[in-house]
């Protein structure tokens, strides 16, 4: 099937004015004062979407994703390069963008329907999908100004997703409303999906990629780094995590008592998931001291995934060099990438003698079905 | 269930469906189709505009007809009954002049600002951002239509025909007057996202230009001699919005050369120009106008590219 959309070569630059001089007295007085710096938001970005395909597209904040999203939907227009669009395009880009506080719910549908490219005889066919969708059938005569955040939202979506576009973008948008209203979104991506169309799908978050999406784009700091199956893309945004993070910092340690550096007999924190995994952490004492060893795993959103200590079994460092094997056993961690702290507390557990943050980061990869940050291991059968 | 499902997707793309391109640069000719396609669009902020401006309000768009009809009666008491200028049934003429020039005025006010104030919209939702502009034109275009019903209506009242032979100069004229007006607001929203200050220098500028065209006084009555003698006429009828005006005072006001009510001398209103001067005069000025309105459309296009980076 034939191509839905094809990027060529785009670039898209701005102007950063680090003193505007936007009234005319300063313009007049000032012709040639204000320097202005030009950013790279896109640097020759090419792919193709094909009809029927879904496409992720991952970065870090300010890798260009947004803008790459808005000179598709030609909300922006590329610097050079051009993008060749076939079929009609909802975006979901900031949902309700176009609502007119002041008019009536109803209104705001025919008049957010005619932005998205409808005719009014054709919002009046999806009209009551719409609201039956949005679940606020009793306020639709309301001023919008009256509804709560999430009426507003839930009603943009719902025009969005009804308006049976060849081509849906969403750009995180899908993080918005109760779970309930989330997994009908979902629901109604997966829909889409079904019903052959092409979705491209701008997320932080790599499981909503992992589910839904058959191929995912990379960007980092405009440029196009990886396009191919979810798994390898994802991995490559992986990479390029830990390489970002490479210097990090160090926290001087409290005592005399420092973490020197965590290692693998192999030198890689790469892992699979279920595999097992042993490292090894050397501590730097000056004295004898006896205290308790913690580790803690966290996500790379900050989430804590596990703390785990000796289990009442003292550390017992030397002075000198000493070093502390920890091991896992099966790793139930799935794709990822995880930050391990590690630290010596005193024997209550109460005063961290030696700590290092981001002592490591883990590299887990996963190809099974399972979603989410552990794998459970769970059997579904019917009884 | 997929299967039927997935028919009417592939056979839609399989249509040749139409190919947009967005690029650095679209043709002229692409602006123009992409604004005419999307017209229901223009229509539905029209009436968003209007339906919001007399939202909560009991009477409505009743109001955009009491406005006008109780201007229409003040200015008829003062011209008319208190101070005597002298031109017979002044109230026509001014209101036929006010009528265009408020459609102008009331426009390119509105227009100048609006891409700064709906940056929201701008920078999140795509459409050909000229339709915020020429909305705000079309707004004013309903309140000239109510405006020109309640002189109508008035003319009605006290008797006064309109020049039949020349009312078929109005759609011309009118039309001068809306591409006029729209390429100005195109071009004027589009400059004031640079330059800010051009919101309140448009509201100086018009009030200058209000007095620049003859709407409570009549240019041949007052002016004329004085111009010509110093061989300022030419310059005076560069204003665009003189003929129009003009134009409209002749098809509804009628008489060019009347009896002062006060002295009874003969005194001239306006140019004694023939029916084929005015048509052709009006046809060279909508001419000028197609091309203004070009130029807008190509201008604004070339300014809208970094809108995102100024708003």
């Amino acid at each position: 099937m034939g191509t839905v959309i094809d990027v060529r070569h785009v670039s898209k630059s701005f102007k950063i004015h680090h003193e505007r001089h936007q009234s005319l007295k300063e313009r007049l007085l000032h012709p040639r004062s204000g320097s202005t710096e030009v950013f790279h938001a896109l640097r020759d970005v090419s792919f193709e979407v094909g009809a029927n395909e879904t496409v992720g597209i991952l970065g870090h904040n300010g890798s260009g994703k947004s803008t790459l999203l808005k000179t598709i939907c030609g909300v922006l227009q590329p610097t050079s390069g051009e993008i060749r669009l076939r079929g009609t395009l909802a975006a979901l880009l900031e949902l309700g963008a176009g609502f007119q506080t002041e008019l009536s719910g109803r209104d705001n549908v025919y008049l957010y329907g005619a932005m998205l490219g409808l005719s009014k005889r054709a919002v009046d066919a999806i009209f009551d999908d719409i609201v039956a969708f949005s679940e606020i059938e009793h306020f639709i005569d309301t001023q919008v100004k009256f509804y709560s955040s999430g009426m507003y939202v839930r009603l943009a979506f719902a025009v969005a997703v009804n308006v049976d576009p060849d081509l849906l973008v969403v750009d995180e948008v899908l993080a918005v409303g109760d779970e309930r209203f989330q997994a009908k979104c979902i629901d109604r991506i997966r829909r889409f999906q079904e019903e052959g169309r092409s979705i491209l799908l701008v997320t932080h978050n790599a499981d909503q990629v992992r589910a839904l999406c058959d191929r995912a784009i990379v960007l980092n700091a405009g440029e196009l780094i990886a396009d191919g199956p979810t798994a390898s893309s994802l991995r490559a945004f992986r990479e390029h995590l830990l390489e970002d993070n490479a210097d990090r910092d160090e926290r001087p340690a409290q005592t005399n008592v420092t973490i020197a550096a965590v290692t693998t007999p192999t030198g890689s924190f790469d892992v699979r998931s279920g595999a097992s995994m042993h490292f090894d952490v050397e501590i730097d004492s000056q004295s004898a001291y006896s205290g308790n060893f913690v580790l803690e795993v966290f996500t790379r959103s900050g989430q804590l995934v596990s703390r785990s200590d000796a289990q009442g079994a003292p550390v017992n460092l030397s002075p000198g060099r000493n070093v502390v094997g920890v091991d896992l056993a099966q790793l139930p961690l799935l794709d990822g990438v995880y930050d391990l702290n590690v630290g010596v507390v005193d024997a209550h557990g109460h005063t961290r003698i030696a700590w290092r943050e981001q002592a490591a980061s883990i590299q887990v990869s996963y190809d099974g079905r399972a979603g989410g940050v552990v794998e459970l291991g769970a059997t579904i059968r019917q009884q | 269930m997929s299967d039927a499902a997935e028919a009417p997707a592939r056979r839609r793309l399989a249509d040749d469906a139409p190919v947009r391109v967005v690029s650095a640069r679209a043709p002229l000719r692409t602006r123009l189709t992409t604004l005419w396609s999307r017209r229901e669009l223009l229509l539905g902020l029209i009436g968003s505009d209007i339906r919001i401006k007399y939202k909560n309000s009991a009477l409505g768009i009743v109001w955009s007809m009491l406005s006008p009809a109780s201007m229409l009666a003040m200015y008829y008491l003062v011209f008319s009954i208190f101070l005597k200028n002298g031109i017979p049934n002044f109230v026509v003429y001014l209101f036929s002049g006010l009528v265009v020039w408020n459609m102008f005025q009331i426009s390119l006010n509105t227009a100048t600002g609006v891409i700064v104030d709906r940056a929201g919209l701008v920078k999140k939702v795509s459409f050909p951002r000229e339709i915020l502009a020429l909305a705000n034109v079309g707004a004013s275009v309903v309140y000239f239509v109510i405006q020109l019903c309640v002189l109508l209506i008035f003319l009605a009242i006290i008797g006064h025909a309109p020049d039949w032979g020349f009312l078929w100069l109005l759609p011309i004229s009118f039309l001068t007057l809306y591409l006029l007006t729209a390429s100005l607001a195109v071009v004027m929203s589009a400059v004031t996202v640079y330059l800010r200050d051009v919101k309140h220098l448009m509201e100086v500028v018009l009030q200058f230009w209000f007095w620049l065209t003859p709407v409570v006084y009549s240019y041949e009555n007052s002016i004329a001699a004085p111009l010509h003698r110093h061989g300022l006429s030419n310059i005076y009828f560069l204003n665009p919005v003189t003929l129009i005006v003009l134009t409209f005072q002749r098809i509804f006001y009628v008489s060019t050369v009347v009896h002062s009510t006060t002295t009874g001398a003969l005194i001239k209103i306006l140019p004694t120009w023939s029916f084929e001067k005015f048509l052709a005069l009006n046809s060279a000025l909508l001419g000028i106008t197609v091309v203004m309105f070009l130029a807008a459309e190509s201008l604004f296009g070339r300014l809208e590219g970094n809108f995102e980076s100024e708003l």
